[in-house]
């Protein structure tokens, strides 16, 4: 196969392993590009994309705006904060006068799940999902699970621990959609308040005990605590949650195997991972920000491959 | 469909020597030159030629690259197929290198002219030449010529020209294929 199922990259729910094993095979070929002395391409040089950011990110639009760049598309950039979205503008009315300048992708992040699958149903052009509130924040997940299979060479038949607050986490969700996917095993573990109620329904079992979870698996997820999502207090203090899910050497260093840990990052240093496990060589945090770029300039050539040339 | 054979294994034997030692007359030693096959078919091509060079010609050092040109094609978003990528391999500096450039079939000159742009993002060749197995002569879609010809076919628009080898296809061979209407 060498075209995607679909025309836009909402969720990774919505795509097949045949999907994310061709965005793979297509980021093997851009991280190539991307270690040329010039690591610049000129396939996207006539599409146009609007960078909507709803909400705070900084490493996805860095890295998003890096890949479009890389592929000589035209970008513009948007940040709620500065825009008419506080004089009351809907969504749909923001996004089409964007698209009134001729605008062929847009990728969006934004604070409500759903806001991608809404807006692909109202505006004609390709959409790619930055992060939709607690919903899938599917390029961080494609990201993920590729530096597994490039650390491990595979996904599938591997034992992968997702750690923290799933409850705020959409790229707990993503995850868990592309690594059962591919063929991994899935545990989550963290405070059982930061546990959505009938997670088991999506195929994952529930680990209270750190230490248990990390002898069983090959790659340890660690999330970052959202401290902004918590309207209430869901666990006692941040002491408290580093002394039970919080991974240091030490219990690195006592488990049965080596393993490989993962943060999507912005670390918050001391609580979900101590600094000295965040630079020791099992962390492939780093390798995932660089994989990252390839990954997102594979989706979006992939996608703009499937955009219909209008030469009038 | 029917198939005619334009090259057998003895005739593309010949045709390799030749375009082996034209290549030596032109490059000496090789150190200053740079091999590229253009992905996915010149490849193949590239490496007998790299073989040929270094066993029966006895030339040490050769340097192969293989170049692919899919993100620089100017098809994209007009073609019908996906393109597919493939992989490069390029692991040394081409900058004030000789470089030529192999592939298999030349035929409207687009693939070499995503080549000529591609290249440039691995760095400036003093110069750069074009070694091609089959030149189909009438067919050019731009001002590209090869500097070293295997066979020139004339074959019209309908027609392909298929490049088979050994260590790919089983045989080598070279077919014109015409679609019966």
């Amino acid at each position: 196969m060498s075209e995607l199922s679909v025309n836009h990259l909402l969720g990774i729910k919505y795509i097949t392993e045949a999907d994310i094993q061709l965005i793979f095979e297509t980021a093997d070929h851009f991280k190539e590009v991307i270690h040329r002395p010039i690591k610049k391409v000129p396939s996207l040089r006539d599409i146009t994309i609007a960078n909507l950011f709803f909400e705070n990110s900084t490493r996805t639009r860095l890295s998003f705006e890096l890949a479009e760049k890389r592929l000589s598309a035209d970008i513009i950039n948007f940040s709620a904060g500065s825009s008419s979205v506080k004089k009351g503008e809907s969504l749909v009315d923001t996004v089409n006068n964007i698209l009134s300048m001729k605008v062929d992708m847009v990728v969006m992040r934004h604070p409500n799940p759903g806001a991608g699958v809404f807006l692909s149903k109202h505006i004609n052009a390709s959409i790619i999902n930055a992060g939709d509130g607690a919903h899938e924040h599917p390029t961080q997940a494609l990201l993920d699970c590729y530096s597994i299979r490039e650390r491990l060479g595979d996904v599938a038949g591997k034992k992968v621990v997702i750690v923290g607050d799933i409850l705020h986490s959409r790229v707990a969700l993503s995850n868990i959609f592309a690594l059962q996917k591919l063929g991994a095993t899935v545990k989550v573990c963290g405070p059982k308040t930061l546990m959505p109620r009938h997670i088991e329904s999506l195929g994952v079992t529930f680990e209270p005990n750190l230490i248990k979870a990390l002898n069983w698996c090959d790659v340890a997820n660690m999330l970052r605590v959202q401290n902004e999502r918590m309207d209430i207090s869901y666990f006692p203090s941040t002491r408290e949650y580093t002394q039970q899910f919080g991974l240091n050497k030490a219990i690195l260093d006592n488990l049965d195997k080596e393993i490989i840990v993962m943060h999507p990052g912005p670390i918050n240093r001391g609580v979900e991972i101590t600094s000295d496990v965040a630079d020791s060589k099992q962390a492939i945090i780093l390798d995932q920000v660089q994989n990252g770029l390839a990954v997102r300039m594979a989706v979006l050539y992939l996608l703009a491959s499937k955009i219909k040339r209008n030469d009038n | 469909m029917s198939q005619k054979t334009l090259l057998n294994a003895t005739e593309i034997h010949v045709a390799l020597h030749r375009l082996a030692c034209q290549l030596i007359e032109n490059h000496n030693d090789f150190s200053q030159t740079v091999l590229i096959g253009i992905q996915p078919r010149g490849g193949f091509l590239a490496k007998r030629l790299v073989r040929l060079l270094q066993n029966d010609y006895k030339i040490k050092d050769v340097q192969l690259g293989l170049l692919d040109i899919t993100f620089y094609r100017d098809d994209f978003r007009r073609s019908e197929k996906p393109l597919e990528a493939n992989k490069t391999a390029i692991d040394f500096v081409v900058e004030d290198k000789k470089v030529v450039f192999i592939d298999d079939v030349l035929y409207t000159g687009r693939s070499i002219r995503s080549a000529l742009t591609a290249i440039q993002d691995f760095g400036r060749p003093t110069e750069i030449e074009l070694l091609t197995l089959i030149d189909r002569r009438f067919s050019r879609h731009l001002p590209i010529q090869p500097d070293y010809r295997g066979r020139q076919v004339d074959a019209i628009g309908g027609e392909k020209v298929k490049v088979c080898w050994q260590e790919h296809e089983g045989e080598d061979a070279v077919y014109l294929i015409k679609e019966q209407l």
